[in-house]
């Protein structure tokens, strides 16, 4: 068996080029990809990292140290904890409702959840002034606040953590629960110590998914944060500040941090992705 | 169209799949290639089909060298393991498919398509897709879909491992036939000796990327030429270092010369045959095969004393045996 | 009784931040009368921003449609070194703020950009003009549907293609009627979620218009804009507009997928 797999394997990886033509052919498509990447994100990126550079050690520096800036990073780091937070509990209730309730409209539901995928961040941000905006029918008003900037978050995340607990519940083995319940576990219990533990990998890389969108959101914050420096500033925000009022090198220094934040998020989200692995056996 | 692989070696990173293989197709015969998994079987199918580019050797088809034509040049029919039907097809365009690529004029097309579909009996199925057929039924696809551009050999790769018992001997003895009635040098390959040995009218044996023996059907079981060949293809007995065929062991009541004691240690019974199990006086297990008449008669029963005479069966020599294992 | 319980605790949670939120959204569009809502969306402004995103979106979704797929061909078929620094490259995107994306054009095509001087000297001008939003939406979309077509094609596998090359099909042929037909549905989700993008992506495209109104706005820009003037029937309207077109998308994404569940 494990000779025959790992032929399969073997003969997967070796494949005849299909002669010299096709062996042109595969060059020829890789040198059109890498040069497509290239130009619209390679180039780009290097760019932005020269220009952050150019600025010089004490500039990026006093640029990142800076009341302002640091500031924003500050609260943009502790909404989006907060609200991933919030998001990983309720995205993993909302999976379990969907997966082991029944009840009408459920499919709905089911497809309602994608909706902040699908809806522009703009539209996002306009929507939730809508209800909790000034005029709001309700007598909420969370516009220009702190709060208001935390709701936004909350709803461009929303579908991270549910569609990524939702599968792995789905295929969660019931005997197990019921092996649990057989041995007198109560229904608490079960979902405690049998449940949550194997659902745990997925809620966590769902949540830093989530956590790394949150991080650079800009649409949904921009309308509902008013822009009030060292109050509702977030760091995206802040950015395109930055960009519009001509200091592109400052803009630079700081999306380089961004980039930073977020490559050490993907970088935890690919360890869980091992670990998620081992603990699928 | 006759096949000859003239030492065909073939590597896959640290794996040697094939080490220069050679082989003799005869033109118009059934050839199997029966070996475990990871004999290179496969790989030397694949070799011939030009999926795979042998890393040394030559292959000819009908006297032709096409060791480096690609697979469409080379006018092979292939039947995958699993039949790889074109899912976003029906039956019919399944079937029709190298005939389009050929660019036959359409009348052409539909006349064939209907003839294949009739020798294959899926008339009725040409609307439906591969997902609506049996695997019974989308292994028949899969042939129609070869024959149709009539290819000048076929060649099979496990082609009945993913069906069931039943249809899986329904369809060896219809292909039999279809290979006598169309006559296509056919070439298949299979782990399954009862298989080869039904179907083929040569065998092929295959181990470690070589080919041990080949022969006709009852030459190789009859006269096999190594340990790994007479093992592979049917049970065996191992006393010290020899091999006995169960059913070459002879069961005795009383003593004669030559004969050793044995205790019956478990009577199996499997239709019109009857398995023995045995122990000889040193311990060692001996197996023998009889009809159910003999069994009766000489009242085989558990814990019995018997007396087996082993030395009429085939027996390996020491020198062959150490050939084999090296 | 628990389960009511979790079940109205998930049903809630869902109604204040999404459900009632939207509805809230469409009532405020038509707060001032249909009449409004559709002189607001034919105003020449708004109409030139539709046109504008419809524009982008016509252009950037078959650019990456065919660069998508391509690329998963490349990553799935062949072998060759820099595989995982290709398959972590066409994934970064998805992990980058839409302004840092904006910036990063503006730094590498804008006019103090090593191309600047002869970008300028050839009379090209990308930034501040639809060349750059159409790179900015190219670079933010770019990801989708590489990221569906892999999978597809990882599990299509091989045997097809191979069928295909015995019954005499060229390397071609074998791409255009076996490999592209069975990756189709991959395709159609991944062009699905990027035209979505296309459609809704603001702020990149923010970054490189330069906002000039009635020149380079998108309908989300124009969104933007009309709140801030304090347009709010203006503002609605559209945000309604866009929001149908995300109701649209979803749509036809669980139709898709769907029928790949079949």
């Amino acid at each position: 068996m494990a000779l025959s797999s790992r032929l399969a394997a073997a003969e997967s990886r070796s494949r005849p080029r299909g002669g010299e033509r096709g062996a042109a052919a595969a060059v020829l498509a890789r040198g059109v990809v890498t040069s497509y990447l290239g130009l619209v994100v390679l180039i780009p990126l290097a760019a932005l990292l020269w220009r952050s550079a150019a600025s010089g050690y004490d500039r990026f520096v006093s640029t990142v140290t800076s009341p302002e800036v640091l500031a924003s990073i500050q609260l943009t780091i502790l909404l989006s904890l907060g609200t991933t937070a919030l998001n990983a509990l309720a995205g993993t209730l909302i999976a379990w409702v969907l997966v082991r309730d029944s009840f009408p409209g459920k499919r709905l539901v089911d497809s309602v959840i994608d909706l902040p995928f699908a809806i522009p961040t703009v539209v996002a941000g306009l929507t939730l002034l809508a209800l909790y905006g000034p005029r709001s029918p309700i007598g909420v008003d969370v516009a220009y606040t702190k709060a208001g900037v935390g709701l936004a978050l909350l709803f461009v995340t929303l579908p991270f953590v549910v569609r990524s607990v939702q599968p792995v519940l789905l295929e969660m083995d019931r005997e197990v629960e019921e092996a649990a319940a057989s041995l007198g576990a109560s229904g608490a219990e079960t979902f405690r110590r049998i449940v949550l533990p194997s659902l745990l990998p997925a809620i966590l890389s769902g949540a830093s998914l989530g956590f790394a969108r949150s991080l650079g959101e800009f649409g949904a914050v921009v309308l509902i944060s008013g822009n009030v420096p060292f109050r509702t500033e977030v760091v995206a925000v802040t950015i395109f500040g930055r960009v519009e009022s001509g200091d592109v090198g400052g803009a630079a220094v700081i999306s380089v941090v961004l980039l930073l934040l977020s490559g050490l998020v993907l970088l935890m989200t690919d360890g869980l992705r091992r670990w998620r692995l081992v603990c699928d056996g | 169209m006759s096949i000859t692989v003239d030492r065909v070696s073939k590597r896959f990173e640290r794996f040697q799949a094939l080490k220069e293989v050679s082989l003799e197709v005869p033109s118009g015969s059934l050839t199997a290639l029966l070996g475990p998994s990871g004999s290179g079987k496969s790989t030397l199918l694949r070799v011939i089909a030009g999926l795979e580019t042998p890393d040394e050797g030559e292959v000819s088809i009908g006297g032709e060298r096409v060791t480096h034509l690609p697979p469409q040049k080379r006018g092979v029919g292939f039947v995958f393991q699993h039949y790889a039907p074109f899912k976003h097809m029906t039956v019919w365009e399944n079937v029709a498919f190298g005939l389009k690529v050929r660019r036959l004029p359409k009348p052409e097309i539909h006349r064939r398509v209907r003839e294949l579909l009739e020798l294959v009996q899926l008339e009725g199925w040409a609307k439906h897709y591969p997902s609506q057929l049996s695997g019974g039924q989308r292994q028949r696809m899969a042939l129609a879909r070869t024959l149709a551009v009539e290819p000048s050999v076929l060649l099979l790769d496990e082609p009945f491992g993913a069906l069931d018992a039943q249809v899986r001997s329904d369809l060896r003895r219809w292909l039999r036939r279809l290979h006598d009635e169309i006559g296509v040098t056919t070439v298949l390959v299979t782990h399954d000796q009862e298989e080869a040995m039904e179907v083929a009218d040569r065998i092929a044996v295959m181990h470690q990327g070589r080919i041990e023996q080949t022969g006709m059907p009852s030459e190789v079981y009859d006269h096999p030429e190594s340990e790994f060949v007479m093992a592979f293809l049917g049970r065996v007995n191992r006393l010290g270092g020899a091999l006995i065929r169960p059913h070459d062991v002879s069961i005795l009541s009383r003593p004669t010369p030559g004969t050793r004691e044995a205790m019956i240690e478990r009577v199996v019974h499997l239709g019109f045959e009857v398995r023995v199990e045995m122990l000889l006086g040193d311990g060692s297990p001996l197996c023998a095969q009889l009809s159910r008449d003999e069994a009766a008669f000489l009242d085989l029963r558990q814990g019995r004393i018997v007396y087996v005479d082993v030395g009429a069966g085939r027996t390996f020599e020491p020198s062959q045996l150490h050939r084999a294992a090296s | 009784m628990a389960r009511l319980m979790l079940r109205a605790a998930a049903l809630t949670y869902l109604a204040l931040i999404l459900l009632l939120p939207l509805g809230m959204m469409v009532l405020r569009a038509f707060g001032s009368g249909p009449v409004q809502v559709w002189r607001a969306l034919t105003s020449p402004d708004a109409l030139h921003a539709l046109w504008l995103t419809v524009l982008i979106a016509l252009i950037v979704v078959p650019l990456n449609a065919a660069f998508g797929v391509l690329c998963a061909l490349v990553l799935v078929r062949h072998e060759f070194g820099g595989k995982r620094a290709l398959n972590a490259l066409v994934g970064l995107p998805l992990s980058l703020s839409p302004v840092v994306v904006g910036l990063a054009l503006l730094l590498a095509y804008g006019q103090d950009s090593w191309f600047g001087g002869w970008l300028a000297e050839s009379g090209i001008r990308l930034i501040f003009s639809l060349p750059g939003m159409v790179l900015a939406t190219l670079f933010v979309s770019l990801p989708f549907v590489v990221r569906e077509v892999v999978p597809v094609l990882r599990e299509v596998g091989r045997e097809q293609e191979e069928a295909a090359s015995t019954l005499g099909a060229s390397p071609w042929r074998t791409l255009l009627s076996i490999t592209l037909p069975s990756i189709g549905p991959g395709v159609a989700y991944g062009v699905v979620l990027t035209t979505a993008r296309a459609l809704g992506e603001f702020g990149a495209v923010s970054v490189v218009s330069g906002n000039v109104e009635g020149r380079t706005q998108t309908l989300t820009m124009y969104v933007a804009d009309r709140f801030e003037q304090f347009d709010v029937t203006g503002a609605y309207a559209a945000s309604l507009l866009l929001a149908l077109l995300g109701v649209a998308t979803l749509l036809m994404m669980n139709r898709i997928s769907r029928r790949q569940g079949r």
